[in-house]
């Protein structure tokens, strides 16, 4: 199957508010896709209706070729799923909720092994309410595997994590991909983003604002390579007669390349002028700059609610 | 419906209940602690003397008088007359919960002077002592103090003849104490309190937590799930109920049988209060409001319904309301089947409860939902 989920015009309505807003896309079988978005706008009502735990107001959805909300009971045994804050009885061990995950789906599980596989192999035997939240969301992945899922669904997975604890969410996450399953990430992390998709979509007020691959999406809505001088602010005014467009960010003159070329003449230009600088550098935009350049031009109406789907 | 899940989820469910003390103390620790506290303090009636009834049919003769005199002056009994007019001394008292009574026959005083001058008309006398087998060791005093002024009177009338015989009987009638009517009530005090608690806290916690929603991701149904819910209370309950039973009849003597009849309502009365906890927990926004929710239910249900004076105590103005109270019928079912063994009463309050459990488990599985629309 070249698509493991395929979405046209999802609607979701909260009373008056349309959450979901006749949002397109698709997601590849064997890719990481990301579905990027800020509070709010929509990405986790999108995923529970994939993941069959919500209702629909309108549109098509297919999961594997099921429609998850009235066909759940073929899907469940195919995908695995870690809800957003991932919660569990308190009581119990990681071993006894692999053994009643195995149970209740009715499969044999090497439970050393899984949570091996999960870096959690030292609490096995420890009551849930006394793990970190990393070895929570570590247990939910481990639960989220019991069925040997084609597809797993990773609810904003490292939001509350420490530095360590989410990097190695992100080695769990590239191993499931090295194993061949498709995984549909939402984060609000930009830079998960960008180091763990082959593909993302952004998601604002119920709507898909850009999908493509990571630096398809920051080259076309990028800014330009921009050279970045901390020195005198006067160094502004010199570089302005080049013709090129100068900002002050930051305590720092900014310069905005339109070619390689460009950086020469203002560094001519910087050491004939007498004037001083401390430093230099090259700046190129991240996911993060274009996603916030992009929600913030979508708030102040400069940019269209919605672009057409693969324009990056 | 699958049971290899039910089976499956089971011991988890049950583990995290038995792992958190809290609940066990309230389902199992709780209720014998309160037949502790209970049955000491309401089996002492404060009093060593034994209440004796006695009919003289001798007409008060000076005879008769002596012996009582003597009886009374055992200090192990305290005496009350009634008149002869009464009749038949066993039914009088099986008609008013007495335990214990004397007949001294007509003739008394006659028979005992022809005796004492050794005239041939001196021939045996009964007196009938009438006790009841099941108020334990105070037959045997009422019997005792009988026979020792019986054998003095015979001594020092007849030598040691045999001239006063006390014959003894039985009442008729069963004899209830505080702690025969205790043990039903905790019984349904537990099959009460244990899922209440535990459901209005489980039903809205899990809301908040999104455990329900979690269970929702493996193919557990939501009739599974409450179908091993309900095995464990019912488990609970049973447990609960053989604790009661052994507290209440080897420390406070309680003459209540585990019956047949009894059963049904240890099967019934969790699955009735699971629902409602579910209920109360289920349509409470958070775990605070639940909690109070489900104390507006519980409290009430717990002082009115029989669970630790018998509604028969009640005032009557107050009886109409423990009669809409659903526990009050669980606890009168028991007692009607452990104590009294009236299957009639027994079989109506478990209809009564049969149709609340069945009502409530209906609305419940209606109003608690795993999947959000």
């Amino acid at each position: 199957m070249a698509n493991s989920i395929e979405v046209s015009d999802l609607v979701k309505i909260y009373g008056s508010l349309r959450a979901v807003d006749g949002v397109h896309f698709e997601v590849r079988t064997g890719e990481v896709f990301s579905f990027l978005g800020p509070n709010g706008a929509g990405k986790t009502t999108t995923v529970e209706i994939l993941e069959g735990l919500r209702r629909r107001s309108g549109g098509e959805v297919r999961v594997l070729g099921f429609d998850p909300w009235s066909q759940l009971d073929r899907l469940r045994t195919r995908i695995g799923v870690i809800p957003q804050d991932f919660h569990f009885f308190p009581k119990l061990t990681p071993r006894e909720a692999i053994r009643l995950y195995a149970n209740l789906f009715a499969v044999k599980v090497d439970v050393d092994d899984l949570l091996a596989r999960v870096e959690l192999g030292d609490k096995a035997d420890d009551h849930y309410d006394t793990l970190s939240g990393g070895q929570h969301q570590k247990m939910g992945v481990a639960l989220a595997l019991v069925n040997d899922p084609e597809l797993c669904f990773l609810d904003e997975p490292t939001t509350g994590l420490d530095p360590r604890a989410r990097r190695s969410i992100w080695d769990v996450i590239r191993r499931l991909r090295g194993e061949g399953r498709t995984v549909f990430l939402t984060t609000h992390y930009l830079e998960e983003a960008q180091q763990l998709s082959d593909r993302i979509a952004i998601i604002n007020r119920g709507r898909i604002i850009a999908s493509g691959a990571p630096s398809e999406i920051i080259s076309h809505y990028g800014r330009p390579e921009r050279l970045r001088i901390v020195g005198d602010p006067a160094l502004a005014d010199r570089i302005a007669t080049l013709g090129l467009p100068v900002d002050h960010v930051d305590g720092a003159v900014e310069v905005e390349l339109k070619s390689k070329s460009d950086a020469l003449a203002i560094l001519q230009l910087v050491a004939a002028s007498g004037l001083r600088w401390d430093s230099f550098s090259t700046k190129t935009d991240t996911l993060e700059d274009v996603f916030i350049q992009m929600v913030g031009r979508l708030e102040d109406g400069s940019l269209p609610g919605r672009i057409p789907e693969g324009t990056a | 419906m699958n049971l290899r899940r039910v089976g499956a989820y089971f011991p988890a469910f049950a583990k995290g209940y038995i792992r958190n003390p809290l609940g066990l103390f309230m389902s199992l620790i709780f209720p014998v602690i309160l037949i502790l506290i209970f049955g000491a303090v309401f089996s002492n009636s404060g009093s060593s003397q034994v209440p004796l009834t006695v009919e003289n049919l001798d007409h008060n003769s000076a005879a008769s008088e002596a012996f009582l005199s003597a009886l009374n002056a055992t200090g192990v009994v305290s005496i009350s007359m009634v008149s002869p007019d009464v009749g038949n001394l066993s039914t009088y008292l099986a008609h008013n919960d007495l335990s214990a009574g004397l007949v001294i026959p007509a003739g008394f005083n006659t028979t005992l002077a022809a005796c004492a001058q050794h005239l041939p008309t001196c021939a045996p006398l009964q007196i009938l002592v009438f006790t009841n087998p099941s108020s334990g060791s105070e037959a045997g005093i009422v019997e005792g103090a009988v026979q020792g002024v019986a054998n003095g009177e015979n001594l020092r009338i007849a030598g040691g003849f045999a001239v006063v015989t006390p014959v003894n009987l039985n009442v008729g009638n069963q004899i209830y104490r505080y702690i025969d009517y205790l043990v039903p009530g905790l019984i349904g005090f537990s099959v009460l309190v244990s899922p209440m608690f535990s459901m209005v806290n489980v039903s809205s916690t899990w809301k908040r937590d999104k455990l329900f929603r979690q269970l929702s991701l493996t193919p557990l149904s939501r009739g599974e799930w409450l179908t091993a819910t309900f095995l464990w209370y019912v488990l609970l309950a049973f447990v609960s109920t053989l604790l009661l039973l052994g507290v209440g009849t080897a420390l406070f003597g309680a003459h209540v049988t585990l019956t047949a009849l009894a059963v049904p309502f240890l099967v019934v009365g969790p699955i009735l209060f699971v629902s409602i906890g579910l209920l109360a927990g289920s349509v409470s926004s958070t775990p605070e409001s639940a909690g109070v929710i489900g104390n507006i239910i519980t409290f009430p249900m717990m002082f009115l319904s029989g669970t630790f004076f018998p509604v028969s105590l009640f005032p009557s103005w107050l009886v109409p309301v423990a009669h809409v109270l659903p526990l009050y019928y669980i606890i009168d079912g028991l007692n009607a089947a452990m104590v009294f063994s009236n299957a009639s009463t027994a079989y109506l309050d478990l209809a009564v409860t049969f149709v609340l459990a069945v009502a409530f488990a209906l609305l419940s599985a209606r109003v608690f939902n795993w999947r959000e629309d």
